[in-house]
């Protein structure tokens, strides 16, 4: 137990430790819990018949918000998948687009209501347009990465999907073709053990994702994915080598997924209750609180305060997106063709 | 007061069982608080609850079984709040207590389900036939031979094709305002195609069928038979069948009566002493049939005379254009063709260039064309001048009706054997040929006629 | 004067734009060494960097044009064969195609898909095939299939200025086959829009690719024998030029589709369905398509590559046929 010291000093302590500062270790929580909290309202709304569909990223948070917040915001690009919402909210999406996007609403900015919920996409934040066909977007992000060097900008692009992702043939190529032109791409894997029903086994004959970066020639890292700060800290190092002209990476997050694959999978058929309450005890929201009460960082008043704070953007982002207008059906036409 | 009905949880579910009820009547309801425990068929779930209040009348006791959509419990809500509840209250009061919402149309503010979760009312989908669509393919390669045709086939042909008009002629002969059945078709088996419409449209035809004008009906009735010769009011009793006429048939009417009306028309007949022609044609007729493969008659003997001979008397070959009586220098001469569907007249072009071979050809072909209706519009097209045999029934004399804007026509008569007197007062038997000419009064005289006839009958005479 | 083939004005088409444009590069399977037909001849060399050999991986060369177009550059992907690219459908169809619509304009990718297609080549099954037909399937990607050099290079320079995905069809067999003065000839320059390249009143003949070329023989032998016919080159499968290739039917009322993929589900069906819609009036005759049989395109030998593929003969035997109507 180290003893108190003063705010300057811990500050810096901490920074020296985790290579982040009271207030960012704050934001995780706050974003880890922001995810959670959101994606459980969602849920909800379903099991109400008031939402339609929901894919949540629950048991994923900390690996989510361990890697956004190592990319520089409005800056690096990012290709996510439908689970990252915390990926989202940490650059820059609050709960009422959140709540818009799940409702299917006109004004969500993602995709307006032209898509399924959480298929994300936002210019300014340099979220990239993604669809429901899986992987595809790691050569999207391998396609940027090419452009962003070609105009020498200093741009990391993150591109992140499941481990089911990586059975298919644009996750092979996009690997190969970032690795060939040493594009500055994290290829960032949340193995959270299941592609709907299926687990790891069916999916690769390798026990980590991450030996398949060998194959490619390319740099790995196999990383705690329930532990938020270990993702930051093995993900921001990367990111700075892969802006500074070190090539891409691929890095696999070990994490769970608590909930069934979506509001539609019924996970009973496929897993134990005995495994679910076991991964239960591992939530990564409740490792982080320990860890903030274990090592000090900062008191349990705060995290209170923080879990009030984000009880009440919840509410009030369901409260205001339900009363969001809905895309008339003639807002299905246009934008066909792009013009100028 | 508003009403907590069962929700779908999970794909094709249709209905839930209460396991356990979690909220008394009486316990204050949070938002969002379980109510109940639900057991479908698929998962198991609490119900959070939508509304914020005090926990009101439960409908549906523990362990019964309920369709989705029917009214579970009531929530005594505190206040008239502008919260989420009023959405979903406003939904559920408007349900009835047995069925599944009717309306679960997306605009209806109410989802059912994701991608894999299929709406109750549309569970049973329609049945298809085996096949389906792909019936005629199923059979594999019978199917794709017929459609392995680089091209595909016009799959209907009506079996009339001189009535079957296109959506093109319909809609020019609406447009102006024709009667088709004065037209001429050129396409296949006769058919009245766009261009035929449209060459009727830019030769001035008449647009439409007049009233026939008082002139019109005393023509008519000269020309008929007993019964316009009987006084109107009488019409004759007894069955009868109407005759039909042919598109062809109404032109030809159409063209002679304008023929009669316009034309004032004399008539003149000569007879020829053929027999020397006859001879010619005899010694010639093996050898063009062997050479050729074409029958020779006495009409390209007769035709290349008239040809001679009309370079001498060209007033008898124009035509009039309105007012104007135009002389033509090029000899089209039209043949006189009697079809079973009527009566043609296809044009040697420039008949005057041709031999005897020559025209014999021309005119088998033209023929045997109007025969089987494949003939073109510049074949029917600008004649000056009709030679009509018609001699090929039989006849010795006819009165030929001259061939509108034409100005004469002249006919063929039958060739027969008659005794003759000679000059020298001997008798002798001779082929012997009239030559019939009926002429626009209008465009000549008798002494013009005449006198065409009288060469025309010298070189007749002179042949062989 | 000098007359360019089609290669050539590819070629010299690519070198213009990127020379006026440093946003625009080229990317696919052997470019960098000028590429399998020579449409990049020397480019790498004279624009370093800007050349990109693609691994063997079509999907790759899609996907990542996409995620280069969205990042702002202007990406001009080859597709060494047009039977190869199936293996980027996924690309195409799910992602390219659907970006601007599903961001309401918000995204868009300003992209072309350069491809070598169709047969007479002795090409066999892969090397020979058309594929319009899929594509010009698929709203919010534009097809462009042109038969002459001039109409190549000013549709190609238009295509890399559009914002949206072109796939830009070459027929390859007429790569070196058919030349053209650029100097004097005036190509289209706007996409989505068809050129009535020959005026006749007895029939209508649309075509494209290398079909076209057929089609104006065809047309010649034809006029020889009394019949003139209108030969409209498409230029612009999608979006369609829907208002010309109404005004050329109803010039005549009969109507031949000419092209070289197989018959059933090919491109000439949608034209035949406009045309009965909106031209029924006009009709003087039922629509005709001459195409190839429903057989996998194409079979090898010669001689069955001749049975598969529409020629002027084909063609003027279906046109003669209309006109006789």
């Amino acid at each position: 137990m180290t003893a108190v010291r003063s705010r300057r000093e811990r500050s810096k302590q901490l920074i020296d430790e985790y290579l982040l500062s009271e207030h960012q270790l704050a934001q995780m929580y706050y974003y880890m819990l922001l995810a959670r909290r959101l994606n459980e309202r969602m849920l909800a709304l379903n099991r109400q018949g008031r939402a339609p569909f929901v894919i949540a990223g629950a048991g994923q948070e900390a690996a989510q918000v361990g890697a956004a917040m190592a990319l520089k915001k409005g800056t690096d690009y990012v290709a996510p998948y439908y689970r990252d919402l915390g990926v989202n909210l940490v650059l820059g999406m609050d709960a009422r687009e959140a709540m818009l996007n799940l409702l299917a609403k006109r004004d969500d900015p993602n995709s307006y209501g032209r898509q399924m919920p959480a298929h994300w996409g936002h210019r300014e934040r340099r979220v990239v347009t993604q669809s429901s066909v899986v992987t595809t977007q790691f050569l999207h992000a391998a396609g940027i990465a090419l452009a962003a060097k070609m105009r020498k900008d200093p741009i990391v692009v993150l591109a992140s999907c499941g481990e089911g992702s990586t059975s298919r043939g644009d996750f092979h190529e996009a690997l190969n073709f970032a690795a060939i032109h040493r594009l500055p791409v994290i290829f960032f894997v949340e193995n959270n053990g299941y592609a709907i029903s299926e687990r790891t086994d069916k999916e690769m004959p390798l026990e980590h994702v991450a030996d398949r970066a060998r194959g490619y020639g390319m740099q790995s890292a196999v990383v705690d994915g329930l532990d938020a700060i270990a993702t930051y800290q093995t993900v921001a190092p990367a990111v700075a080598q892969a802006r500074n002209g070190g090539g891409p990476f691929l890095i696999e997050a070990k994490c769970y997924r608590l909930w069934p694959h979506s509001s539609d999978d019924d996970d009973t058929r496929y897993r134990t209750k005995k495994e679910l309450q076991e991964w239960a005890r591992k939530d990564p929201l409740k490792q982080f609180r320990q860890r903030v009460e274990d090592d000090h960082i900062f008191p349990p008043s705060e995290l209170d305060e923080i879990e009030g704070r984000v009880e009440e953007e919840v509410r009030d982002a369901v409260e205001w997106a339900m009363q969001q207008p809905d895309p008339a059906p003639e807002d299905a036409l246009g934008f066909v063709y792009k013009e100028l | 007061m508003a009403t907590v009905t069962m929700p779908q949880l999970g794909e094709s579910v249709t209905e839930g069982t209460i396991i356990q009820w979690l909220k008394q009547p009486g316990d204050p309801v949070a938002l969002d608080d379980p109510l109940c425990e639900i057991e479908t068929e698929k998962v198991t779930a609490e119900l959070p609850s939508p509304f914020e209040g005090t926990m009101g009348e439960i409908f549906v006791p523990q362990g019964e079984t309920v369709p989705v959509g029917a009214a579970l419990c009531a929530v005594v809500e505190a206040g008239a709040s502008g919260t989420p509840a009023a959405v979903g209250a406003a939904d559920a009061g408007a349900i009835a207590t047995d069925t599944c919402p009717a309306d679960v149309t997306p605009s209806a503010g109410r989802w059912s389900g994701g991608p894999m979760a299929i709406p109750p009312e549309e569970r049973e989908l329609p049945k298809v036939g085996a096949n389906g669509h792909g019936e005629q393919r199923a059979g594999g390669t019978a199917a794709s031979v017929a459609r392995s045709s680089a091209t595909s086939r016009a799959s209907h042909q009506p079996d009339n094709r001189a009535r079957f008009y296109s959506p093109a002629v319909m809609r020019l002969a609406r447009e102006h305002t024709i009667d088709l059945a004065h037209i001429h078709g050129t396409g296949v088996g006769g058919r009245v195609t766009r261009k035929d419409v449209e060459s009727f449209v830019a030769s001035g035809a008449p647009t439409s069928i007049a009233e026939p004008a008082p002139a019109d009906a005393a023509i008519a009735e000269v020309a008929a038979h007993a019964h316009a010769a009987a006084p109107a009011t009488l019409t004759p009793t007894g069955e009868f069948e109407t005759v039909e006429l042919s598109a062809t048939r109404k032109k030809i009417a159409e063209n002679l009566r304008r023929s009669n009306l316009e034309a004032p028309q004399a008539w003149t007949m000569v007879e020829a002493d053929v027999s020397g022609m006859v001879a010619l044609r005899s010694r010639e007729k093996e050898r063009f049939q062997r050479e050729e493969g074409v029958e020779l008659t006495l009409l390209p003997y007769f035709t290349a005379a008239v040809c001679e001979t009309l370079r001498e008397f060209p007033m008898l070959n124009a035509r009039w254009e309105g007012e104007e009586l135009r002389q033509y220098r090029d000899l089209n001469i039209s043949v006189a063709v009697a079809t079973e569907h009527g009566l043609v007249t296809p044009v040697v072009h420039q008949a005057g260039d041709l031999s005897v071979q020559g025209l014999a050809k021309r005119i088998g072909d033209l023929v045997q064309r109007a025969h089987i209706r494949k003939l073109r519009v510049e074949d029917i097209e600008g004649g000056t001048f009709t030679v009509n045999n018609t001699g090929s029934f039989g006849s010795i004399a006819s009165k030929p009706i001259v061939n509108y804007p034409q100005v004469a026509i002249v006919t063929m008569e039958r060739a027969v054997k008659r005794p003759v007197v000679r000059d020298d007062d001997s008798i002798a038997v001779r082929w012997m040929m009239n030559v019939c000419l009926s002429f626009d009064h209008r465009a000549m005289d008798g002494l013009q006629a005449g006198n065409f006839l009288a060469a025309l009958k010298a070189r007749i005479e002179g042949m062989g | 004067m000098a007359e360019t083939t089609v290669i050539e004005a590819v070629r010299s088409t690519l070198d213009e734009e990127m020379a006026g444009d440093d946003a625009v590069f080229i990317i696919g399977e052997d470019v960098e060494a000028g590429g399998v037909f020579r449409a990049t001849e020397g480019l790498a060399q004279k624009y370093p960097g800007r050349v990109i050999d693609s691994p063997l991986a079509e999907s790759s060369i899609i996907g990542v044009s996409i995620g280069a177009a969205h990042y702002g550059m202007k990406p001009v992907a080859e597709i060494q064969f047009a039977d190869f690219i199936h293996a980027g459908f996924d690309q195409l169809c799910s992602e390219a195609s659907r970006w601007s619509y599903r961001t309401r304009g918000d995204a868009w990718l300003p992209m072309v898909v350069r491809t070598p297609w169709g047969g007479g080549v002795h090409g066999g099954q892969h090397h020979s095939q058309s594929i319009e037909a899929y594509y010009a399937h698929m709203p919010g990607i534009k097809v462009v299939a042109p038969s002459f050099p001039a109409d190549y290079r000013s549709l190609l320079k238009a295509s890399i200025a559009d914002p949206n995905p072109v796939l830009f069809l070459e027929h390859k067999r007429t790569y070196r086959l058919v030349k053209q003065d650029l100097a004097a000839a005036q190509g289209e320059t706007q996409l989505g829009r068809s050129r009535i390249t020959r005026k006749g009143e007895d029939l209508t003949i649309f075509a494209y690719g290398l079909m076209l070329h057929e089609s104006l023989a065809a047309a010649d032998t034809l006029a020889s024998e009394g019949t003139e016919c209108t030969v409209v080159d498409l230029l612009t499968l999608s979006p369609l030029d829907t208002e010309t290739v109404l005004e050329a039917a109803k010039m005549t009322g009969k109507v031949l589709i000419v092209h070289e993929d197989n018959l059933t589900g090919g491109f000439g069906g949608e034209l035949a369905a406009l045309i009965a819609e909106h031209a029924f009036e006009y009709l003087d005759a039922p629509i005709r398509r001459v195409a190839a049989p429903d057989i996998p395109a194409m079979p090898f030998h010669h001689a069955m590559e001749s049975f598969f593929m529409p020629d002027r003969t084909k063609i003027a035997a279906a046109a003669r046929d209309l006109a006789a109507y």
